[in-house]
């Protein structure tokens, strides 16, 4: 099976965040960024389907020069190659724009399947993959907590996540797309050997006019939405709150929770 | 006129609760506007649900019935709406930001070349300019946002972001939305369905949860969480990434994709707060987090916080009930 993946690089959920000098934007200087976590089960998956059926995996990122680093170590853990949109019109872009992209990037080669996370960890949009889906063409199912490829008959089984517990099973046609959702998988974690052997590998970059796109049909510009600005949730919540020292602050939780609450 | 929407999901025959939420948003949008919101109801013999509905302050209820939408899918709800969005060109369609708007409305509004704004928290401008306002990074931050060029927003609605009480009582005429589903196809070949993790423990029953998120750092440290379990005879339970790393088994998530819990106590230790694990744990009559991070989303929801190390908090916080006990 030859399959596309793609992964975005977000800001590290530990990270501090702070907000950007134009307030429309968190500030990036310093940050530490890593793979989408729901992006890295659909790595892992590729990688596993790719290596039962001698196939292989090609990643896809859009963003600035530092997603490269997030290639590298998809290229490390087994990606054969992979494309790079770091075009600076491709920035900004909601689900629609960020979608249509990809999509255009990915259509340029065959591919049988394509992997991408559920929902990134900065935007939330939860969309991107759906939307490239529509743009393919593709029959695609959101939240997949399972793969088993039904090789004689060309289709996937597919297990979806549904509220309140419970799993859908689908059989689902290829080419599809499907929006890993994390859980699928414990991803695998890059030998010195994948490390090595990534330095070779390739990283093409490509720009709108490689995608046959206007640069006002990609990024902020070929956007539906316009991001206005960025802000920490004003404070409010009536919580009682104990800081300094742990000991200390547990005692009066504890003497709280009996006098207060009555819940011990 | 502005034209507001709001579609609604349903199964056997009961409005999902988020949909009561969305009619509430669709009628106070249109209240800023001075005009009336229409409900759209897709599916066969719906006709008792659009009855229901009717008994709400709206324009109308527009009713789609095809056997091809007896049960949702994603193909044939696409082209059913599709058209009439296309034809008619309302500036909302609100709908509840669930699993199942999440999968199609993206392929609606690529369908129909509109915004598509996912999982609003609130809609503000009135009359004037509207600009919405959506969780970013995990929400930890929020981002305001609005329309590059006017037109129509498809715009899923956070759960509780609007309250399905505050949606007002009339007498709204049913009327069909004219489809034609002859081109359509279900684009889905179901084979069944699984219950996740066999439902071996039933959260929902306990009077206190003691509940562990990844700041817990690894299944080798849960000896002080089990300690508190044990002196409140509380269950265990997590936040998804501690299943998912597998820390706790399955039976024990929290949240949208798990178990929703009401306990009288309940404890958040090293969980962020997001709201795919709030959705499942707010009704806590009194709700207590621990975490390093004073900024973190669940002292929003908790009564009682601690900003600091699980780590250290635990031991200490299990020594004073200990010590409270006798
Ligand atoms: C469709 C979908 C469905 C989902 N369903 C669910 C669901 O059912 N349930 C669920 O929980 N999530 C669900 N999620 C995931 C959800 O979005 C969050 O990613 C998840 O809830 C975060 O879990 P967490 O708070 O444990 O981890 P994190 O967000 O990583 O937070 C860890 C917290 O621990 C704190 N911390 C770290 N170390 C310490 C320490 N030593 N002492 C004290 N505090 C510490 C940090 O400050 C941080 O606040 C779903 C996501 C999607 C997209
Ligand atoms: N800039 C990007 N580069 C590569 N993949 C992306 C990008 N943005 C979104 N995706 C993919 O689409 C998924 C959903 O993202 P989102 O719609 O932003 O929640 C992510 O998990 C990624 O797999």
């Amino acid at each position: 099976m030859k399959i596309a993946v793609c992964i975005k690089q977000v800001p590290d959920t530990e990270a501090r965040l702070r907000v950007g000098k134009d307030g429309r934007w968190i500030d990036e200087e310093d940050l530490p960024f890593v793979i989408n976590e729901s992006d890295e089960c659909a790595l892992e998956e590729g990688l596993r389907l790719a290596e039962k059926s001698a196939g292989e995996v090609v990643v896809f990122s859009l963003g600035p020069e530092r997603v490269k680093e997030a290639l590298r170590k998809a290229l490390a853990l087994g990606a054969s190659r992979a494309v790079h949109l770091g075009h600076p019109a491709f920035a900004g872009g909601d689900a629609l724009a960020t979608g249509r992209a990809l999509a255009a990037a990915i259509a340029r080669e065959p591919f049988d399947l394509v992997l991408t996370g559920s929902q990134s960890e900065d935007l939330g949009f939860g969309a991107t993959g759906t939307v490239l889906a529509g743009g393919l063409g593709w029959p695609h199912a959101w939240l997949v907590m399972g793969v088993e490829p039904e090789t004689d008959r060309g289709t996937l089984r597919v297990v979806r996540e549904m509220e309140s517990g419970v799993n859908e099973i689908l059989r689902l046609p290829l080419p599809a797309v499907l929006e890993v959702q994390a859980g699928l998988n414990q991803p695998r974690y890059a030998s010195l050997k994948g490390i090595m052997a990534a330095k070779k590998k390739e990283i093409v970059a490509l720009g709108p006019s490689d995608l046959g796109l206007g640069e006002d049909e990609v990024g902020a510009a070929g956007s539906a939405l316009e991001l206005l600005s960025v802000a920490f949730p004003e404070a409010g919540g009536s919580a009682q709150i104990f800081e300094g020292d742990p000991v200390a602050a547990a005692r009066a939780l504890a003497g709280k929770l009996q006098l207060e609450a009555r819940v011990l | 006129m502005a034209g507001i929407w709001t579609v609604l999901q349903h199964r056997d025959g009961k409005l999902h609760r988020g949909s009561w939420e969305a009619i509430a948003a669709a009628q106070s949008l249109a209240q800023e506007r001075g005009t009336k919101a229409d409900a759209i109801l897709l599916g066969q013999d719906v006709g008792a649900l659009a009855a229901e509905v009717a008994a709400c302050d709206l324009g109308s209820v527009r009713v789609a019935e095809s056997p091809l939408l007896a049960a949702y899918t994603p193909g044939g709800y696409v082209a059913a709406l599709a058209p009439a969005l296309t034809a008619e060109r309302p500036d909302f369609v609100l709908f509840p930001h669930t699993y199942q708007s999440c999968e199609y409305v993206p392929r609606l509004a690529q369908a129909c070349d509109v915004a598509l704004v996912p999982e609003a928290i609130a809609i503000d401008g009135g009359a004037g300019e509207t600009t919405f306002k959506r969780p970013i990074l995990e929400g930890k931050m929020h981002a305001r946002v609005r329309l590059r060029r006017a037109g129509t927003a498809l715009v899923t609605l956070q759960s509780g972001a609007y309250s399905a009480d505050a949606r007002v009582a009339g007498s709204a005429p049913v009327r069909p939305l004219g489809v034609d589903l002859a081109a359509a196809a279900a684009g889905r070949d179901v084979l069944g369905t699984e219950q996740i993790g066999g439902d071996t423990v039933d959260l929902s029953k306990a009077d206190v949860i003691v509940a562990v998120g990844r700041g817990l750092g690894g299944a080798d440290k849960l000896g002080a969480v089990e300690e508190l379990a044990r002196l409140l005879g509380a269950e265990i339970g997590a936040s998804r990434p501690v299943i998912d790393s597998g820390w706790l088994p399955r039976d024990r998530q929290i949240g949208s994709s798990g178990q929703t819990v009401a306990p009288k106590l309940y404890f958040a230790l090293g969980i962020s707060g997001a709201i795919q694990h709030l959705v499942g744990m707010k009704g806590a009559s009194v709700i207590v987090a621990v975490n390093k991070d004073a900024g973190a989303p669940i002292f929003k929801v908790a009564h009682f916080g601690v900003v600091g190390d699980l780590h250290e908090v635990l031991p200490a916080l299990n020594q004073a009930i200990r010590e409270l006990r006798g």
